[in-house]
């Protein structure tokens, strides 16, 4: 019961918990669309990544940020942010080793246009570019919310709610 | 009418901004810059670019969330430090400054929404080679031949990505670089301890420790 106390205090009403439950997913899963079809239909990586960071948000909303912090934890986050902006970045190399010596060289096969497996590199990119932006952004809201400094403290109150408890 | 329109917002814009920085209440200086941002997000609507438009839209929406949650989280509510005169007197000198140079450079740009910004104006254009009878030739604009040839050269069926990570994907990468060392920075900035071991005495305080960066 004493658990159940803590994330209450943490977190929203029920009502709130039990809708963000369901919600939280599709919004997560229409970020994966915006992203997948970025090269067919508006969207595309950085918006794609932004919503599903929304989704990560609103979960951290209704539950707290034990909860945020037990599904992507910050070494993790950074993980993820390093290996999208790696993963953008050997995508532009691999243009120059194996498209023949141009950076960002689309290399390759172009499949059927205007399916979703078509245009190269560029889904590819999409979803680096995703993982980057959807870790940024939860980064920058554990950086912004979760660790804070107290008021009126010096530099040594640096405090991590997460360890409070 | 539509430019009229977007003057109107634009004014928004600035106006925004500067309650954002005038106010020392730091919630009122949040919705402000959240005006900002939904009014630019409407201004590239009107625009038809719905790509920017989607992308402002959801980004302002996550920024006002987390930093309306960081300011009430904190007990820190209102800027505290004092407006010194000479700083603010610099500070409009060199916005007039930018006003300035902001309207010379205008000036000098093609009327709004004419695609005339020729490409190469001294040099042939890369994709389309001019033909060696004709020195009078019309070089297209960069802007047309993306629109005409981004499906045949890109495969990709959304022009906006096609230019966002095919023809400018050099400006992509910086731009991922940009948001890369600003979340680095942010997690340096407020991380609470350094990677260094901890000290004696921190040990006996039973804090310290690498495991949180």
């Amino acid at each position: 019961m004493k658990k159940l106390a803590t994330e209450e205090r943490d977190g929203m009403s029920t009502i709130v918990r039990t809708v963000t439950r369901w919600v939280s997913a599709f919004i997560i899963l229409y970020g994966l669309y915006i992203v997948a079809y970025g090269h067919l239909t508006p969207g595309g990586g950085f918006p794609g990544g932004v919503i599903m960071a929304g989704g990560f948000v609103l979960l951290m909303l209704a539950f707290g940020k034990k909860r945020l912090t037990a599904l992507l934890p910050v070494a993790r986050a950074s993980a993820l942010d390093c290996l999208g902006a790696l993963g953008f970045w050997l995508l532009a190399v691999a243009g120059l080793v194996f498209g023949g010596g141009v950076f960002f060289r689309n290399f390759l096969p172009h499949g059927l246009r205007l399916r979703l497996w078509s245009a190269g590199i560029i889904p590819l990119c999409n979803v680096a570019i995703a993982l980057k932006v959807t870790a940024s952004l939860v980064l920058m809201l554990v950086a912004l919310s979760v660790l804070r400094v107290k008021a009126g403290g010096t530099d040594e109150d640096f405090v991590s709610d997460i360890e409070e408890e | 009418m539509l430019m009229n329109l977007i003057v109107v917002l634009l004014m928004f814009v600035a106006i925004g901004a500067v309650i954002a920085i005038w106010t020392r209440d730091l919630l009122s200086a949040v919705i402000a810059i959240g005006v900002l941002g939904f009014t630019c997000a409407v201004v590239l609507l009107l625009l038809r670019a719905p790509d920017v438009a989607i992308t402002r839209i959801v980004v302002e929406v996550l920024l006002l969330i987390i930093l309306i949650r960081s300011v009430l989280r904190r007990g820190v509510r209102t800027v505290e430090s004092s407006r010194s005169v000479p700083g603010m007197a610099l500070a409009g000198a060199f916005v007039a400054v930018l006003l300035v140079l902001g309207v010379i450079a205008i000036r000098e740009l093609p009327p709004f929404g004419e695609p005339v910004a020729l490409m190469g104006l001294n040099e042939p254009a890369p994709t389309q080679p001019l033909e060696a009878g004709g020195p009078k030739q019309e070089i297209p604009p960069p802007s047309q031949t993306y629109i005409k040839q981004g499906l045949e050269k890109t495969h990709s069926g959304n022009i906006v990505t096609a230019v966002l990570l095919d023809y400018r994907a050099y400006d992509t990468l910086g731009e991922a670089a940009v948001l890369f060392t600003a979340v680095v920075g942010a997690i340096a900035l407020l991380r609470r301890k350094s990677r260094k071991p901890p000290s004696p005495a921190e040990m006996a305080a039973g804090v310290g420790g690498s495991e949180d960066r």
